[in-house]
């Protein structure tokens, strides 16, 4: 008790956080040993995490460096498709798990330059560019995905941006990014066990960042850029670092994203502007700058419309309202008043 | 003040986790909530179908139209005396045409207890579920899902042609009936569908003596003005358009084609069914039109009639291919299970692997076709049957 009145705040926090995670995986896996789960939440369990990571990483872009980022979605499908095509390239030549491996590093490394490269020209302005350039950044990823076919025969890689035809392939040639219909046998490598450590891995990151000298300076920025670059930190140095971490973790989602299914098509539902603008509504419910916040709304958001599936036809109807009735219980100031009144904590102090 | 915020969230996620575990307890009696108004309403031991199709989204429309069209023969083969004796239970939930969501909503029917698996509608999930049902050992027959790789597995049949059977079925049409030999095409790059039968089409254009003078490409941001490909088809002295696109497109296709004085023949395949039914559409405009379609609303054989009749009134719509697909489908597993002769009593896994052997034997008289038989691959055998648009109806070619 003593040793841990002793752990500073911060790290208080970490451990808790991270402490949620690992309790949680480990309920899970003892309710899918006891068969006491239900195939939906077997299936689900990837995909929280996945969201989980995600919304992580962008709130460390939104919350902590303090810029919009529309685009988290792109850089998800970025990680998603370089991971995907390391993957089916050796497929047959490589064991699993360094393969799965080598794709996360792939699939992470790959996104981060894009975020890295997008950062160097916009992270230098002041205001919103951020936002507009991601949310064109999104769009295009997607749309070149959409016409890239790539192919694979005795001579080597064929490229092409026009159809299947022009890749002029020998006869053994296999397609491996087929345009539209993008990659199919992808092997299925992510489990829970794996999409936990990696979201373990991902609030490491983030959370000690944030309590470290760059964290600091990071934070010191977006609460008052003119007075943090007086005192010599240097801002563009600072925002790309925060930056190309968040797009490396929003590939790491993609990554375990593409390995889940066997199909991996850039279509608007999936990695389309609204699934970025989905990533910031598990932000921003959570709470802006909250990394907690963010894993646990990530969780409920995805669960919700799937345990809604009983309501039929109103099922998204009702997923909306119960979206804005919790945005508004969360953070309109009246509610937030009436949440103080009537807080946990203050009851359970009134009867001490 | 955060603090409070996260144990009441914290808490909010252990109750939907708890809910999400509960549920499979709470659905285990034979009626239950899950299922619809009609699954309820079977009494007794009932062979459970379940469906899954996008129901709401952009896709919605094909989606529906499979519910219904499933719910149809369901209804008839209910009030007939069921299969084998035994009642359907039918229960279709929504996938919004999205490969993640398909598996979520294919995990939500098996835990109803789902037997027999029809779906998905489109082929990007379909090619996601299947490696589901494949691991489940499920029987799986998708009405629509139109890529190779949505029957990948033994357990996994279709009721529809594959895309490369459409392409490579229309070059050859075009090509043995000496209809066209140069032809262009116009084709909706960015969607499954329309690539996935280009593709086939143009590896076969060749060996038919049909050659491809123009391959133009449009995507789903940019598709309300045509005339820039059509005028390239016109450049390139095309006699033939070829449309492996739907119809919503088509049929500003060829109004755009007649305010510029191109008058080609057209071809298409089944996205171009449903083209008389657009609103606003001159369908003097589709005077000619060719496609291969093999299921014609409008066609006066009785079964047919029967069944546009029946939907029409449950829906207030005339069916569209899809809905006939679903249909079939039902029957399809009714011959199967019949052939079979299996049971409710039987777990999925073992009404599969009767089912796999059935398959291969039945012969099945469907809406979309006479004496459909399959392959151990999974594709059906049927004849494609092309029509052509005279006076604004079909007329068999």
């Amino acid at each position: 008790m003593k040793k841990k009145m002793n752990l500073n705040k911060s790290t208080k926090s970490t451990l808790i956080t991270i402490g949620m995670v690992v309790v949680t995986y480990i309920v899970m896996m003892i309710l899918t040993q006891a068969g006491a789960l239900s195939s939906l939440m077997k299936g689900l369990l990837v995909p929280l995490c996945i969201y989980a990571i995600i919304a992580v990483a962008l709130n460390l872009t939104v919350g902590i460096l303090g810029e919009l980022s529309l685009g988290h979605a792109g850089f998800m499908c970025v990680g998603a498709f370089s991971s995907a095509f390391f993957s089916i390239c050796f497929k047959e030549t490589m064991a699993a798990g360094p393969r799965f491996f080598l794709a996360i590093v792939i699939g992470a490394l790959i996104s981060a330059l894009f975020g890295l490269l997008i950062g160097i020209p916009v992270l230098r302005l002041q205001g919103d560019y951020l936002a507009i350039v991601t949310l064109a950044f999104g769009e295009i990823i997607k749309n070149i995905i959409n016409v890239l076919y790539v192919g694979r025969d005795a001579n080597g890689f064929h490229f092409s941006t026009k159809d299947f035809m022009s890749l002029n392939m020998e006869a053994d040639g296999k397609i491996l990014i087929n345009g539209a219909q993008g990659i199919t046998g992808t092997p299925h490598d992510s489990n829970f066990t794996v999409g936990a450590i990696l979201l373990v891995v991902t609030l490491l990151i983030v959370l000690n960042l944030i309590n470290s000298r760059s964290g600091r300076a990071i934070m010191a920025i977006r609460d008052n850029r003119i007075a943090a670059e007086s005192v010599g930190i240097n801002i563009t140095k600072y925002k790309l670092l925060a930056f190309s971490i968040s797009a490396g973790l929003a590939g790491l989602a993609g990554v375990l994203y593409a390995h889940n299914l066997s199909i991996l098509q850039a279509q608007p539902k999936n990695f389309g502007y609204n699934m970025s603008i989905m990533i910031l509504v598990y932000v921003v419910l959570g709470g802006i700058g909250n990394i907690r916040g963010s894993v646990i709304a990530s969780v409920i958001l995805v669960l919700l419309p799937e345990l809604m599936r009983e309501l039929n036809d109103y099922r998204m109807l009702i997923y909306s309202i119960v979206l804005i009735g919790i945005m508004l219980f969360n953070w309109a100031p009246k509610a937030k008043l009436f949440r103080e009144k009537y807080s946990l904590k203050r009851l359970l102090k009134k009867d001490n | 003040m955060k603090k409070f915020i996260s144990v009441l969230l914290a808490a909010a996620m252990t109750a939907t986790m708890l809910v999400g575990c509960s549920a499979k307890e709470a659905e285990a009696p034979a009626t239950d909530s899950a299922a619809s108004t009609e699954a309820a309403e079977v009494e007794g031991a009932a062979f459970k179908i379940g469906g899954c199709g996008p129901t709401t989204g952009g896709a919605a429309v094909y989606g529906l139209a499979v519910q219904r069209g499933a719910q149809i023969a369901v209804d008839e083969i209910n009030a007939a005396g069921g299969i084998n004796g035994y009642q359907i239970a039918y229960n279709f939930a929504d996938d919004e045409h999205d490969a993640e969501k398909a598996v979520n909503a294919y995990n939500t029917l098996k835990d109803w207890g789902m037997q027999l698996f029809m779906g998905t509608v489109t082929s990007g999930p379909c090619v996601a579920v299947v490696e589901n049902t494949n691991a489940d050992n499920m029987y799986q027959i998708t009405p629509s899902g139109s890529a190779v790789d949505c029957i990948k597995y033994p357990n996994a049949f279709r009721v529809c042609f594959s895309d490369p059977g459409q392409g490579g079925k229309s070059a050859q049409y075009i090509g043995e009936n000496g209809i066209a030999s140069k032809v262009a095409v116009i084709y909706d790059s960015s969607d499954v569908y329309s690539t996935g039968i280009y593709q086939s089409f143009a590896a076969d254009a060749a060996n038919f003596g049909v050659e491809i003078v123009a391959a133009e490409a449009f995507t789903a941001d940019n598709k309300t003005d045509f005339t820039i490909q059509l005028q390239k088809a016109k450049d390139a002295g095309a006699e033939l358009v070829f449309l492996p696109i739907y119809y919503s497109e088509a049929a500003l296709i060829l109004s755009q084609a007649n305010s510029m004085g191109f008058a080609p023949m057209f071809f298409g395949c089944d996205g171009l069914d449903g083209i008389l039914s657009v609103e606003d559409f001159d369908t003097t405009l589709a005077e000619g039109v060719m496609l291969l379609t093999p299921f014609a609303a409008d066609a006066d054989d009785e079964a047919t009639k029967n069944f546009v009749a029946a939907y029409d009134a449950a829906y207030g719509e005339t069916p569209i291919q899809f809905a006939a697909d679903a249909y079939d489908a039902i029957y399809i597993i009714k011959a199967a299970l019949e052939k079979a002769g299996a049971t409710p009593e039987m777990s999925a896994s073992e009404i599969n692997d009767v089912m796999k052997a059935a398959m291969l034997e039945i012969t099945v008289d469907g809406l979309t076709g006479a004496g459909m038989t399959w392959t151990e691959d999974g594709e059906v055998n049927k004849e494609p049957k092309a029509v052509k648009i005279v006076d604004g109806a079909y007329t068999a070619m």
